[in-house]
């Protein structure tokens, strides 16, 4: 089940819609009933291009990029389908082309995607479409990805016949918080605005003038703010839409492409990260239609800024005596064994956090049970926030679910219980793993009577400094790991850039202190741990990592522990009924940064 | 042969001494009887007698008035159907329905709702071009008019029939004329046309509703048929071009203006040397575009090679000369263009037609709407290759480029504006090759000029400014 309801599905028809016949370039096909054209084709390997049109938002058919030939069943004098030689329906071709986008395919009719009136309409529009066009292709943000560049090297002409003063439209227009708009490159498509009133319910685009002259524009007292506005950037065919937050920052040829899964909050969005060396650029939505269909909010795609500023730990560090000195790693484990001599259960407390995948989790629990189960204090930091009705979840933390089925989510309540322990002197001992303890409420002179307070986070924040062991942890792009979704659905995070400095992967700092703190050595990678976890929790039966696929995997919803409601809970974790309930469209988003800070390559 | 004396049916009273609009002159000479024979008659004998009429749309297209009404099934539709009178008369060369609305409104009116109530219409709209402003307020009056009399309203004369007519004044787009855009207009939106398929008027039109959108002088001809009957209306004029029709000669003529005869009863020539009295000044005919201006230009001494029915059913062919050629839908159509919105507009020999056709290539390309690429590009392409041509700055390349450029153009796009743009240069480079050659040879080629702000943005305005800035891209 979605998360976000397209307006239109015009790619996805229900499992029992009937099969018709079509003669697609000559080749008889079964496809689903209801089809247009350029589906049709796609589904027999035949690409159509086309700019306006998008599998999700109404049709307009105004590029006229998809026009091919169709034909009609030939029909006899009593309606019948003339026959012919081959056996097969003959087909009446209609001289004037049409739109495969409007055209909805019927049973015996065919089209022709590459006849020679195919192709002449094709290098016709593309023509059209360059000869106003700046051509600005080596600064423009579009290169690499940009579909009047790929539609040119396929169907346009290699000289241009134009040689009069090209149309002068605005540049750099400031549409909104996120996006500049640049009018000159715009071919008039007009995905952007139906995105936006379609999508976002936020109809603030539209065109000024006329003809020629026909100019994108944002309603004169309004601006394109919405939280959803940088989709239109994705599916802006051209140049014309850029992003302020990626805009110059790399070309698009130079990034590497890893699928993950946005952690912003417990929808789970499906993403592609894009990163040249150890640097995150940007984040762009991947097709999912379980989760995300093909779109993001702004705040999930710009939130990569965090994880590579300035005060992002590189190394682990070592409190000496009242300061704090950079470390080796195989040091830091026997001294944290060390000084765990002789503590367990009440003496021990553990903060961990939904942020974490489900094999670091899966490694706390094991660890927190070696130490005395639930004896030891352990609990998560919630992170409740507003449903905006489309993709965001209300709740922020991107795995709950996990932290339920590992039995660490306590609903923030043992976070009090902590601190009360602490002051009380019974907790000598606080592990705290990618959760400030001072920001989740545990106040520093509390924090300063501990014998052992180990931070394993990417930036060291209050409690860094009173920490006993810092350990430069991963951020979500630079690791491996699983992680549950809101609806119960299982996916994947992958790993797209490498730790910073000699910051590791938290699953490896996890077995390194479990290694020292209960002996056990017999898990080294991600997978073993798994299928560890799939051994031992009977909601991952049958599963392994590499299962789960770049799309996830539905766990069985009646299975998951649901979300306990305390009284008197400041907590609001949503209940899965709740969250599938018809969404609503806010008009205006929280306020967002425009761009994001982050230290160069 | 003398040419035959006009039959005025529509424009009967028009122009006629101490005829006025209002509504007491009108019921004086027999207005609104063919309301009251057409409200007491079935709807679907109405439409039957149109049907038999053989009435023809007379705003372009020529589409059978009768069928485009028989699209709508009542037994099947549970929408609302809504009539639309289409005043948007844009086309240069036309101007016969504004003589309609501003001299005889009440004769448009009658049409209209003997049209509605032959289709159930319980709402209509008259959507008149914004640049009548007068004619939308002498149409508002006259509907007033008529609803004191019980014409329009609630309970129409007693039979139970509700009917409301709204004037809507146009948003000063030509485009603003083709239906689909004309009812996107209605809607309050951008005139842009709708795809067909799906959005036929007939299926999904004004609101998503079933819609008719008919010319005035369509919906005047309704009132005549009911007059007359369809049989005795179909009699008028030469099969499947039936009744009369208004035609509206400019251009170099002794005699412009507005004419109306049965169907096919004239030969160009006949118009030309004997109705409008020749060609102005005693000068010699050069072109003639028959039918509006996007009808395709024919040139004097043009001889046509038609496929002639003969008595026998086998077809023979015939050789015609333009002055014999006759003026009905069918006999245009054979020799390669039409008779459209029966604008007839003449050239006389001082012309320069790369000139004409640069006037007409500006206007196609400031009435483009902007929607579909190839209109919105090419439209704008083909206004500069001509005007360079026309202003001496050809090469020999632009001639095959613009025939290019209009065959890029025509049947690409979502609606007939791309015929409409593209008709003209493709016929006017056809039949005057070989001046379009000399001059476009003789030019000096595209000169650089500096950059201009081509934008049509106010003065002082952002947009203006923006255009105006150097160009750097981001």
């Amino acid at each position: 089940m979605a998360f976000v309801k397209n307006a239109f599905q015009h790619d996805i028809l229900p499992a029992d819609t009937p099969l018709i016949n079509v003669q697609i370039d000559g080749e008889w096909v079964q496809v689903p009933k209801g089809l247009n054209a350029i589906e049709a084709a796609s589904r027999a390997g035949k690409f159509v291009p086309h700019y306006c049109y998008h599998p999700k938002l109404s049709i307009v058919g105004n590029c006229r990029m998809c026009l091919l030939e169709i034909g009609m069943p030939k029909m006899s004098p009593d309606r019948k389908p003339i026959i012919g030689e081959d056996g097969k329906p003959e087909i009446g071709w209609i001289p004037r082309p049409a739109i495969g986008c409007a055209t909805q395919l019927a049973d015996g009719m065919g089209i022709r995607t590459d006849s020679k009136l195919a192709k002449d309409c094709r290098e016709g529009v593309m023509e059209f479409l360059l000869i106003n066009h700046p051509l600005d292709c080596p600064i423009c943000d579009q290169a690499g990805e940009c579909k009047l560049q790929e539609y040119s090297v396929e169907y346009g002409q290699s000289e241009s016949r134009f040689v009069e003063q090209k149309v002068h439209k605005p540049k750099k227009v400031d549409i909104g918080e996120r996006i500049v708009l640049d009018d000159e490159r715009c071919i008039m498509c007009s995905r952007c605005i139906r995105f936006a009133r379609e999508f976002c319910k936020d109809d603030v685009l539209g065109f000024t003038q006329r003809g020629g002259f026909t100019t994108l524009a944002v309603h004169h007292d309004k601006r394109f703010d919405n939280n959803y506005s940088l989709n239109t950037v994705d599916i802006c065919p051209v140049g014309a839409l850029t992003s302020k937050d990626f805009r110059f920052k790399m070309r698009v040829w130079f990034l590497r492409e890893t699928p993950s899964v946005c952690t912003g909050c417990a929808t789970g969005c499906n993403v592609t990260v894009g990163a040249r060396e150890q640097t995150v650029y940007r984040l762009t939505p991947r097709e999912n239609e379980d989760v995300n269909s093909l779109w993001m909010c702004d705040q999930g795609r710009l939130n990569i800024g965090y994880f590579q500023g300035p005060d992002r730990l590189t190394e682990p560090l070592v409190r000496v005596g009242g300061s704090q000195v950079g470390a080796v790693w195989s040091n830091i484990y026997p001294q944290i064994q060390h000084k765990m001599l002789g503590l367990k259960g009440e003496q021990v407390a553990i903060l961990a956090s939904a942020r974490a995948t489900n094999e670091e989790l899966f490694v706390i629990a094991d660890v927190r049970r070696s130490l005395g189960g639930d004896t030891v204090l352990a609990d998560i930091v919630p992170r409740p926030g507003k449903s905006d009705g489309v993709l965001q979840n209300a709740d922020r933390n991107p795995n709950s679910a996990g932290t339920r089925i590992f039995g660490l989510n306590y609903k923030g309540q043992n976070i009090a219980k902590i601190k009360e322990a602490i002051d009380a002197g019974k907790i000598k001992a606080l592990f705290c793993f990618h959760e400030d303890a001072v920001e989740a409420g545990i106040p520093a002179e509390t924090l300063q009577k501990l014998d052992l307070l180990v931070l394993q986070h990417i930036v060291p924040g209050p409690t860094g400094a009173l920490a006993h062991f810092v350990l430069a942890g991963a951020a979500w792009t630079e690791k491996r790991g699983s992680m549950i979704n809101a609806a119960g659905r299982l996916q994947r995070l992958n790993k797209a850039t490498a730790c910073p400095g000699s910051a590791r992967e938290d699953l490896e700092i996890l077995l390194n202190l479990r290694t020292a703190l209960t002996g056990g050595n017999s898990l080294h990678k991600v997978e073993e741990v798994f299928k560890a976890a799939a051994s031992q929790y009977p909601i991952f039966e049958g599963l392994t990592f590499s299962r789960i696929t770049d799309l996830g995997v539905q766990l069985d919803r009646s299975k998951l522990p649901r979300p306990q409601v305390v009284k008197g809970s400041v907590v609001a974790e949503p209940d899965f009924a709740e969250e599938f309930a018809p969404r609503e469209m806010p008009v205006k988003s929280e306020g967002l940064p425009a761009t994001t800070p982050r230290i160069s390559a | 042969m003398p040419a035959p004396a006009e039959m005025r049916i529509v424009l009967k009273n028009i122009d006629k001494p101490g005829y006025t609009r209002d509504i007491d002159c009108y019921l004086k000479h027999g207005g609104y009887e063919e309301l009251k024979k057409a409200i007491a008659m079935a709807p679907a004998d109405i439409i039957a007698e149109v049907k038999a009429s053989g009435l023809r749309g007379r705003g372009g297209a020529g589409f059978p008035c009768g069928v485009k009404w028989g699209f709508i099934d009542p037994k099947k539709n549970t929408k609302p159907v809504y009539l639309i009178c289409n005043a948007d008369e844009s086309e240069p060369g036309t101007f016969k329905d504004r003589q309609i609305i501003h001299k005889e409104p009440h004769q448009l009116i009658e049409g209209m709702i003997i049209s509605c109530f032959a289709n159930n219409v319980k709402l209509a709209y008259i959507y008149i071009r914004g640049e009548f402003p007068y004619g939308a307020k002498i149409l508002e009056e006259a509907i007033e008019e008529a609803r004191a009399h019980n014409f329009i309203g609630t309970n129409i004369l007693g039979t139970g029939y509700d009917l409301e007519i709204y004037v809507h004044r146009g948003a000063g787009a030509y485009i603003c004329g083709e239906e689909t855009g004309l009812i996107e207009s209605l809607e309050g939106k951008r005139a842009y046309p709708r795809i067909k398929p799906p959005y036929f008027p007939a299926v999904l039109g004004l609101y998503m509703c079933p819609t008719i959108v008919n010319n005035v002088e369509t919906l005047c001809d309704v009132k005549h048929i009911i007059k007359m009957g369809g049989a005795e209306y179909g009699k008028l004029g030469r099969p499947n071009n039936t009744g009369t029709r208004v035609i509206c000669v400019s251009g170099d003529v002794e005699k412009p203006g507005y004419y109306e005869f049965e169907t096919g009863k004239i030969t160009m020539g006949e118009l030309i040397y004997e109705v409008c009295g020749g060609i102005k000044g005693g000068k010699k005919l050069k072109a003639i575009i028959p039918g509006g201006s996007s009808a395709k230009i024919i040139r004097a001494g043009e001889v046509f090679k038609v496929k002639e029915k003969q008595a026998d059913g086998s077809m023979a062919d015939k050789e015609i000369k333009l002055e014999d050629v006759i003026l009905d839908f069918d006999s245009l159509a054979a020799i390669g263009t039409m008779a459209g919105s029966g604008g007839v507009m003449v050239m006389d020999e001082t012309r320069d037609i790369t000139r004409c056709l640069a006037n007409l290539s500006e206007f196609y390309a400031h009435e483009s709407c902007g929607q579909c690429t190839p209109c919105r590009e090419g439209a704008q392409w083909m206004k500069k290759i001509t005007r360079r041509i026309a202003t001496g700055e050809g090469r020999a390349a632009d001639v095959p480029l613009l025939k290019s450029v209009a065959d890029n153009i025509a049947g690409k796009t979502i609606c007939a504006f791309g015929e409409a743009c593209s008709w003209p240069v493709q016929s006017f480079l056809a039949k005057f090759k070989d001046e379009f050659d000399a001059k476009a040879a003789a030019g000096t080629g595209p000169v650089v000029r500096p950059v201009e702000p081509t934008m049509s943005a106010p003065k002082g305005s952002a947009a203006y400014k923006a255009a105006k800035e150097p160009v750097i891209a981001g």
